[in-house]
Protein backbone atom coordinates (compact mmCIF):
# COMPACT_ATOMS: atom_id res chain seq x y z
CA UNK A 1 0.00 0.00 0.00
CA UNK A 2 1.53 3.74 -0.46
CA UNK A 3 2.19 5.64 2.51
CA UNK A 4 0.95 8.94 3.08
CA UNK A 5 4.48 10.75 2.09
CA UNK A 6 4.58 9.41 -1.13
CA UNK A 7 2.84 11.46 -3.45
CA UNK A 8 4.29 11.24 -6.82
CA UNK A 9 1.61 10.77 -9.90
CA UNK A 10 -1.76 10.65 -7.06
CA UNK A 11 -4.42 13.63 -8.62
CA UNK A 12 -3.91 16.64 -7.33
CA UNK A 13 -5.00 20.48 -7.60
CA UNK A 14 -3.26 23.35 -9.62
CA UNK A 15 -0.14 24.36 -7.78
CA UNK A 16 -0.30 27.38 -5.68
CA UNK A 17 2.76 29.64 -6.26
CA UNK A 18 2.96 29.95 -1.98
CA UNK A 19 6.24 31.19 -0.65
CA UNK A 20 6.71 32.60 2.85
CA UNK A 21 10.09 33.99 4.26
CA UNK A 22 10.87 31.20 6.88
CA UNK A 23 10.14 32.38 10.80
CA UNK A 24 13.13 32.09 13.25
CA UNK A 25 11.92 29.51 15.13
CA UNK A 26 11.49 27.75 11.63
CA UNK A 27 15.00 28.45 11.07
CA UNK A 28 16.22 27.30 14.00
CA UNK A 29 14.26 23.66 13.72
CA UNK A 30 16.37 23.44 10.84
CA UNK A 31 19.57 24.53 12.18
CA UNK A 32 18.92 21.98 15.07
CA UNK A 33 18.88 19.10 12.36
CA UNK A 34 21.60 20.14 10.88
CA UNK A 35 24.13 20.53 13.88
CA UNK A 36 22.74 16.74 15.21
CA UNK A 37 23.52 15.17 12.04
CA UNK A 38 27.07 16.72 11.94
CA UNK A 39 27.34 15.24 15.43
CA UNK A 40 26.02 11.90 14.57
CA UNK A 41 23.05 12.83 16.69
CA UNK A 42 20.59 12.26 14.04
CA UNK A 43 20.36 11.36 10.44
CA UNK A 44 18.67 12.06 7.60
CA UNK A 45 16.92 8.61 7.46
CA UNK A 46 15.54 8.77 11.51
CA UNK A 47 13.77 12.66 9.91
CA UNK A 48 12.28 10.40 7.28
CA UNK A 49 11.27 7.73 9.54
CA UNK A 50 9.60 9.71 12.06
CA UNK A 51 8.15 11.84 9.97
CA UNK A 52 6.68 8.54 7.62
CA UNK A 53 5.55 7.33 10.97
CA UNK A 54 3.37 10.28 12.26
CA UNK A 55 0.45 8.97 10.88
CA UNK A 56 -1.62 11.08 7.70
CA UNK A 57 -3.54 13.10 9.83
CA UNK A 58 -1.03 14.63 11.41
CA UNK A 59 1.33 14.79 8.50
CA UNK A 60 -1.38 16.38 6.71
CA UNK A 61 -2.47 19.05 9.91
CA UNK A 62 1.24 19.98 10.57
CA UNK A 63 3.28 22.36 8.59
CA UNK A 64 6.55 21.46 7.26
CA UNK A 65 8.77 22.46 10.08
CA UNK A 66 6.04 20.97 12.57
CA UNK A 67 6.96 18.11 10.94
CA UNK A 68 10.64 18.23 11.33
CA UNK A 69 9.97 19.31 15.03
CA UNK A 70 8.38 16.64 15.94
CA UNK A 71 10.22 14.21 14.51
CA UNK A 72 13.26 15.96 16.13
CA UNK A 73 11.87 15.25 19.60
CA UNK A 74 10.99 12.06 18.82
CA UNK A 75 14.28 10.53 17.74
CA UNK A 76 16.03 12.87 20.59
CA UNK A 77 13.58 11.22 22.94
CA UNK A 78 13.90 7.82 21.36
CA UNK A 79 18.12 8.46 21.55
CA UNK A 80 18.02 9.30 25.08
CA UNK A 81 19.19 12.64 24.66
CA UNK A 82 16.19 14.63 26.28
CA UNK A 83 13.67 12.71 28.10
CA UNK A 84 9.83 13.09 27.81
CA UNK A 85 9.69 14.50 31.29
CA UNK A 86 12.30 17.03 30.78
CA UNK A 87 10.59 18.13 27.62
CA UNK A 88 7.66 18.58 29.60
CA UNK A 89 9.15 20.00 31.84
CA UNK A 90 10.91 22.88 30.34
CA UNK A 91 7.30 23.32 28.26
CA UNK A 92 5.36 23.46 31.35
CA UNK A 93 7.74 26.30 32.67
CA UNK A 94 8.11 28.23 29.24
CA UNK A 95 4.31 28.51 29.42
CA UNK A 96 3.67 29.57 33.01
CA UNK A 97 6.56 32.58 31.86
CA UNK A 98 4.46 33.32 29.11
CA UNK A 99 1.13 33.04 30.62
CA UNK A 100 2.49 35.58 33.08
CA UNK A 101 4.00 38.18 30.26
CA UNK A 102 0.56 38.32 29.30
CA UNK B 1 -17.58 25.21 12.40
CA UNK B 2 -17.26 29.14 11.46
CA UNK B 3 -17.29 31.67 14.85
CA UNK B 4 -19.14 34.20 12.88
CA UNK B 5 -16.64 36.42 11.91
CA UNK B 6 -13.49 36.33 9.67
CA UNK B 7 -10.10 35.10 10.73
CA UNK B 8 -7.03 35.85 8.44
CA UNK B 9 -5.88 32.41 9.95
CA UNK B 10 -8.19 30.14 11.92
CA UNK B 11 -7.73 29.79 15.75
CA UNK B 12 -6.68 26.52 16.10
CA UNK B 13 -3.81 27.18 13.29
CA UNK B 14 -2.66 29.78 15.80
CA UNK B 15 -2.71 27.75 18.97
CA UNK B 16 -0.68 25.01 16.96
CA UNK B 17 1.89 27.34 15.59
CA UNK B 18 2.22 28.00 19.23
CA UNK B 19 2.72 24.79 20.69
CA UNK B 20 5.45 24.79 17.87
CA UNK B 21 7.03 27.50 18.93
CA UNK B 22 6.97 26.40 22.92
CA UNK B 23 8.21 22.80 21.96
CA UNK B 24 11.01 24.15 19.64
CA UNK B 25 11.78 26.50 22.60
CA UNK B 26 12.06 23.62 25.05
CA UNK B 27 13.76 21.54 23.01
CA UNK B 28 16.48 24.15 21.95
CA UNK B 29 17.34 25.33 25.87
CA UNK B 30 17.40 21.40 26.70
CA UNK B 31 19.97 20.65 24.05
CA UNK B 32 21.91 24.05 24.86
CA UNK B 33 21.46 23.06 28.98
CA UNK B 34 22.99 19.44 28.10
CA UNK B 35 26.18 21.20 25.94
CA UNK B 36 24.59 19.16 23.12
CA UNK B 37 24.24 22.14 20.93
CA UNK B 38 25.56 25.76 22.05
CA UNK B 39 23.66 29.05 21.45
CA UNK B 40 26.72 29.83 19.18
CA UNK B 41 26.92 27.01 16.76
CA UNK B 42 22.45 27.54 16.28
CA UNK B 43 23.01 31.07 15.73
CA UNK B 44 26.44 30.49 13.03
CA UNK B 45 24.44 27.42 11.24
CA UNK B 46 21.51 30.04 10.76
CA UNK B 47 23.62 33.18 9.22
CA UNK B 48 25.46 29.71 6.73
CA UNK B 49 22.06 29.10 5.97
CA UNK B 50 20.76 32.61 5.22
CA UNK B 51 24.03 33.00 3.36
CA UNK B 52 22.65 30.49 0.44
CA UNK B 53 20.94 31.86 -1.75
CA UNK B 54 20.12 31.03 -5.18
CA UNK B 55 22.50 33.92 -6.82
CA UNK B 56 25.22 30.55 -5.83
CA UNK B 57 23.43 28.67 -7.97
CA UNK B 58 23.26 31.41 -10.83
CA UNK B 59 27.00 32.26 -10.36
CA UNK B 60 27.59 28.62 -11.69
CA UNK B 61 25.25 28.36 -14.15
CA UNK B 62 26.72 31.69 -15.65
CA UNK B 63 30.26 30.26 -15.38
CA UNK B 64 29.32 26.88 -17.00
CA UNK B 65 27.58 29.06 -19.95
CA UNK B 66 31.04 30.80 -20.45
CA UNK B 67 33.55 28.54 -19.62
CA UNK B 68 32.78 25.14 -21.65
CA UNK B 69 35.35 23.12 -19.56
CA UNK B 70 33.70 24.31 -16.90
CA UNK B 71 30.19 23.41 -18.23
CA UNK B 72 32.03 19.72 -18.78
CA UNK B 73 32.88 19.43 -15.11
CA UNK B 74 29.92 20.62 -13.48
CA UNK B 75 27.83 17.76 -16.02
CA UNK B 76 30.26 15.62 -15.20
CA UNK B 77 30.64 15.97 -11.30
CA UNK B 78 27.86 18.40 -10.01
CA UNK B 79 29.23 18.29 -6.42
CA UNK B 80 33.19 18.58 -7.13
CA UNK B 81 32.37 21.44 -10.05
CA UNK B 82 30.38 23.47 -7.32
CA UNK B 83 33.13 22.88 -4.64
CA UNK B 84 35.74 24.42 -7.14
CA UNK B 85 33.60 27.40 -7.33
CA UNK B 86 33.59 27.84 -4.01
CA UNK B 87 30.31 26.46 -3.12
CA UNK B 88 30.31 23.65 -0.48
CA UNK B 89 27.76 20.58 -1.16
CA UNK B 90 27.63 19.18 2.09
CA UNK B 91 27.14 15.04 2.11
CA UNK B 92 25.11 15.21 -1.52
CA UNK B 93 25.59 13.98 -4.82
CA UNK B 94 24.06 17.17 -6.86
CA UNK B 95 23.70 15.79 -10.62
CA UNK B 96 23.65 18.72 -13.10
CA UNK B 97 21.19 18.10 -15.90
CA UNK B 98 21.37 20.51 -18.95
CA UNK B 99 18.21 22.10 -20.77
CA UNK B 100 18.86 21.54 -24.55
CA UNK B 101 16.23 22.53 -27.63
CA UNK B 102 15.09 19.09 -27.49
CA UNK B 103 15.17 18.48 -23.80
CA UNK B 104 13.46 19.91 -20.82
CA UNK B 105 14.49 19.15 -17.10
CA UNK B 106 12.36 19.56 -14.62
CA UNK B 107 13.33 18.60 -10.68
CA UNK B 108 10.91 17.27 -8.01
CA UNK B 109 10.67 15.79 -4.49
CA UNK B 110 7.97 13.38 -4.30
CA UNK B 111 8.89 11.54 -1.09
CA UNK B 112 9.29 15.03 0.31
CA UNK B 113 11.17 18.23 -0.13
CA UNK B 114 15.00 17.38 -1.34
CA UNK B 115 16.08 19.96 -2.82
CA UNK B 116 20.02 21.74 -3.46
CA UNK B 117 19.65 23.46 -0.91
CA UNK B 118 23.80 24.25 -0.55
CA UNK B 119 23.36 25.69 -4.14
CA UNK B 120 20.12 27.18 -3.95
CA UNK B 121 18.92 28.01 -0.40
CA UNK B 122 15.59 26.90 1.40
CA UNK B 123 12.95 25.20 -1.27
CA UNK B 124 9.69 27.55 -1.42
CA UNK B 125 6.79 26.29 0.35
CA UNK B 126 5.02 25.37 -3.54
CA UNK B 127 8.44 23.03 -3.73
CA UNK B 128 7.39 21.21 -1.11
CA UNK B 129 3.35 20.83 -1.59
CA UNK B 130 1.43 18.40 -2.20
CA UNK B 131 0.42 19.53 -5.80
CA UNK B 132 3.87 19.92 -7.17
CA UNK B 133 5.20 16.69 -5.67
CA UNK B 134 2.17 14.77 -7.16
CA UNK B 135 1.95 16.35 -10.54
CA UNK B 136 5.60 17.20 -11.67
CA UNK B 137 5.86 13.47 -12.27
CA UNK B 138 2.78 12.31 -13.74
CA UNK B 139 1.60 15.90 -15.97
CA UNK B 140 4.82 17.88 -15.64
CA UNK B 141 3.68 19.88 -19.15
CA UNK B 142 0.75 21.18 -17.19
CA UNK B 143 2.45 22.01 -14.43
CA UNK B 144 4.92 23.81 -16.21
CA UNK B 145 2.11 25.54 -18.05
CA UNK B 146 0.54 26.75 -15.08
CA UNK B 147 4.27 28.61 -14.11
CA UNK B 148 3.60 30.10 -17.71
CA UNK B 149 6.56 27.66 -19.71
CA UNK B 150 4.67 26.35 -22.30
CA UNK B 151 7.04 23.75 -23.81
CA UNK B 152 6.72 23.00 -27.65
CA UNK B 153 5.48 19.63 -28.72
CA UNK B 154 8.52 18.56 -29.82
CA UNK B 155 10.68 18.99 -26.74
CA UNK B 156 11.03 16.12 -24.34
CA UNK B 157 10.44 16.61 -20.75
CA UNK B 158 12.96 14.50 -18.21
CA UNK B 159 11.61 14.99 -14.56
CA UNK B 160 14.20 13.97 -11.90
CA UNK B 161 13.23 13.24 -8.41
CA UNK B 162 15.40 13.73 -6.08
CA UNK B 163 16.38 11.56 -2.89
CA UNK B 164 17.95 12.52 0.35
CA UNK B 165 21.82 11.77 -1.13
CA UNK B 166 21.11 12.47 -4.63
CA UNK B 167 20.40 16.78 -5.37
CA UNK B 168 19.44 17.79 -8.88
CA UNK B 169 20.17 21.48 -10.73
CA UNK B 170 19.00 22.57 -14.40
CA UNK B 171 21.25 24.17 -16.07
CA UNK B 172 18.80 26.44 -17.77
CA UNK B 173 19.56 26.86 -21.67
CA UNK B 174 21.66 30.43 -22.25
CA UNK B 175 19.48 33.51 -23.31
CA UNK B 176 19.92 34.54 -26.57
CA UNK B 177 21.04 37.97 -27.16
CA UNK B 178 23.93 37.53 -24.50
CA UNK B 179 26.74 37.21 -26.75
CA UNK B 180 29.62 38.38 -25.26
CA UNK B 181 28.05 38.82 -21.88
CA UNK B 182 30.20 38.52 -18.55
CA UNK B 183 29.18 35.74 -16.38
CA UNK B 184 28.85 38.44 -13.28
CA UNK B 185 25.96 40.23 -16.12
CA UNK B 186 24.57 36.46 -17.02
CA UNK B 187 24.22 35.35 -13.42
CA UNK B 188 21.40 38.35 -13.05
CA UNK B 189 19.31 36.09 -15.90
CA UNK B 190 19.32 33.14 -13.93
CA UNK B 191 16.15 32.49 -11.59
CA UNK B 192 16.02 29.91 -8.67
CA UNK B 193 13.19 28.84 -10.84
CA UNK B 194 14.92 28.59 -13.98
CA UNK B 195 17.44 25.86 -11.80
CA UNK B 196 14.88 24.09 -10.83
CA UNK B 197 13.26 23.63 -14.48
CA UNK B 198 9.63 25.22 -14.11
CA UNK B 199 10.70 28.58 -16.14
CA UNK B 200 13.70 29.58 -18.46
CA UNK B 201 16.31 32.02 -17.43
CA UNK B 202 15.27 35.37 -17.98
CA UNK B 203 15.09 37.48 -21.33
CA UNK B 204 17.96 40.11 -21.51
Amino acid sequence: MRAYHDLGGLPAGPVERAEHDYALWEKRVDAMLVLLGDKGLMRTDELRRAIEGLGSAAYERMSYYERWLAAIVEIMIERGVVTVDELGRKMAEIEERRDEAL
Amino acid sequence: MHDGHDHPTLPERDEELNRAQITEMALRQLLHEKGVITADELRRQIETMDARTPAQGAAVVARAWTDPAFKARLLADGAAACREAGISTGPFNLVVVENTPEQHNLVVCTLCSCYPRYVLGLPPDWYKSKAYRARAVREPRAVLAEFGTVLADGVAVRVHDSTADMRYLVLPMRPNGTEGWSAPRLAELVTRDSMIGVAPARDP
